[in-house]
């Protein structure tokens, strides 16, 4: 068997994807977060039941109206997006003159609402969602064998966060967020509706959360706390990247994810903490994050 | 005598707790250059702002070509036909020059097209690409100011453009207003210098704490230049 630094390598290479995938949905999460951000100045807490949404709403697709994992990538998104301007709409929009810290305690409210409903009705037990029969089965890649599914979640992150970030950069929607994120006013008195930007901007956010849950739901088991137990991590990820820096996030999600793996390989006790440990360095070296501006 | 294309009336603001302007009146009609003298602090800027809509509180009355704006967002006072170079020239620097020129949609016809913008400021043609706050202040000011004649709005507030600028760029943004009043374009332009004012204006109103003192007609300048003085402390 071929071994690497003493590791064989169908380890390494294995816990390395595992890394990846991780990785992927860091990024999808963090790049949803930073977007709010950006637009909305708060830190939402509900990211990670949106997330959870995202992943039941696709059982709830399949199990409820026989639609399946293709349809639910793309229905599911729209659907928890919709729920998220709703929200927007209904309860974070009254606070935008109020300190960030009001937002942080909505959000974080929301959040554990939502868990506690989806608890009710369905347990924490987790529901089955089965891989798509396309995506079955694994490929030998000869130092390691893939599944094929998680290098379709890796392939389908790269994508969603390249399409992000050029409509971001190079687009003109994209321009309008860009200016409204430094300086919204000044963007609505050149009679761009700014309120409503705001709004599709949550939604759009929510419905990164959701496409990853969608993505997540035959990984993980579909529970109501999936969301809750990576959100920490995610939230971790995003203050290294610098809060708000798109480019960040993603280049953020993927590295710490890797990091992680590699931590799994090498010092298996210290991979849970890792990511806080990058975390504490990071904010002493450099408090604005790795890609963020200093304010 | 045709009817004010902006009148304003008795307009109050206020920051927060603080009442700012206690009864603002003045007018501009259609194709006129008039400015807004006063002293620092005068409330030149929060004037402009209330017309546009950006002071969170204001009472009183301003009429745009007949219909009251007072209560308006500000896009929707925008999209009204008035737009605003604000003081602090707002480039944003996440956008390049030619993203900063584009950012205002077009609200009506009868805006400059972008081969007449790059006319009148050759500079922003060079440095299409430059992040927009890499630009020197001048060239700010000229992007700033070439931004809002895209749109088609046909009221302009520019708000004090020539601070802090060379004299060469002074007397280009001059020539400047002088071009757009000539193509038609009606401006508010909120000046400290009245030497410069005198070159481009048609009248003036002078302010101090939040109220117009005065209205000095171009042509009476000259005649009343101790009162001026006096007005402006210098
Ligand atoms: N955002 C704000 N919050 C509270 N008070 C403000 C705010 N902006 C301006 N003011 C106050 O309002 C008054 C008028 O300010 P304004 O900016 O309108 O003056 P100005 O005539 O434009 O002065 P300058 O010539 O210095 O630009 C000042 O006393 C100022 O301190
Ligand atoms: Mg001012």
């Amino acid at each position: 068997m071929m071994m690497i630094l003493g590791i064989p390598a169908p380890l390494l290479f294995g816990q390395l994807l595992l890394g990846v995938v991780n990785g992927a949905f860091y990024a999808l999460m963090s790049l949803g977060l930073a977007i709010i951000f950006g637009m909305l100045n708060i830190v939402n807490f509900a990211h990670g039941a949106l997330f959870m949404l995202g992943a039941f709403t696709a059982w709830g697709l399949l199990n409820y109206a026989g639609i399946g994992y293709w349809w639910a990538l793309l229905l599911a998104p729209l659907i928890v997006g919709a729920f998220g301007v709703l929200l927007e709409r209904l309860f974070i929009s009254k606070l935008y003159k109020l300190d960030h810290l009001y937002g942080l305690l909505l959000t974080f409210g929301l959040a554990l609402i939502l868990e506690g409903l989806v608890r009710n009705y369905y347990g924490s037990s987790g529901l089955p969602y089965r891989i798509p029969s396309q995506l079955q089965g694994a490929q030998n890649l000869g130092f390691m064998i893939m599944p094929n599914y998680r290098g379709w979640v890796v392939l389908a992150a790269i994508v969603m966060c390249v399409i992000t970030w050029l409509v971001i950069e190079k687009t003109s929607i994209g321009a309008k967020l860009r200016a409204a994120t430094e300086n919204a006013p000044l963007v609505q008195s050149f009679g761009i509706n700014v309120p409503l930007m705001i709004t599709l901007t949550y939604g759009a956010g929510v419905a990164l959360a959701a496409f990853a849950g969608v993505l997540a739901a035959p990984i993980y088991s579909v529970n109501p706390n999936m969301g809750a137990n990576f959100i920490i991590v995610v939230f971790a990820v995003v203050v290294i990247g610098g809060m708000g820096s798109i480019l960040g996030s993603i280049v953020t999600g993927f590295g710490l994810g890797i990091v992680e793996g590699l931590t799994r390989v090498f010092y298996p006790e210290g991979s849970a903490t890792v990511i806080f440990v990058v975390m504490v360095i990071v904010l002493l070296a450099r408090p604005a994050g790795l890609f963020g501006r200093a304010h | 005598m045709a009817d004010a294309m902006l009148k304003v009336t008795n307009l109050e603001s206020w920051y927060g707790e603080s009442h700012i302007l206690h009864g603002v009146d003045f007018e501009v009609r259609e194709g006129e250059v008039v400015t807004l003298l006063g002293r620092n602090g005068a409330g030149k800027t929060t004037t402009m702002k209330s017309i546009m809509g950006l002071v969170g509180r204001r009472a009183g009355s301003i009429r745009f070509k007949g219909e009251e704006i007072v209560g308006l967002r500000p896009d929707l006072v925008a999209r009204r036909g008035i737009a605003l170079c604000p003081e602090e020239r707002g480039i944003f620097a996440s956008l390049d020059v030619t993203e900063n020129l584009m950012l205002p949609p077009r609200i009506a016809e009868g805006g400059l097209d972008i081969e007449r913008i790059y006319t009148l400021f050759p500079n922003l043609k060079e440095r299409a690409n430059s992040p927009g706050t890499k630009l020197s202040g001048g060239e700010q000011q000229m992007l700033a100011i070439a931004r809002i004649l895209r749109t088609g709005a046909r009221l302009l507030l520019l708000d004090e453009p020539t601070e802090g600028l060379a004299p060469v760029i002074v007397q280009q943004i001059g020539r400047t207003i002088r071009e757009i009043k000539a193509l038609g374009f009606t401006v508010l332009l909120v000046e400290q210098n009245f030497r410069f004012a005198a070159t481009v204006a048609d009248r003036h109103y002078v302010m101090e704490h939040g109220k117009v003192i005065d209205m000095i007609p171009n042509a009476e300048l000259e005649r009343s230049m101790d009162k001026l003085h006096e007005y402006l402390g210098v």
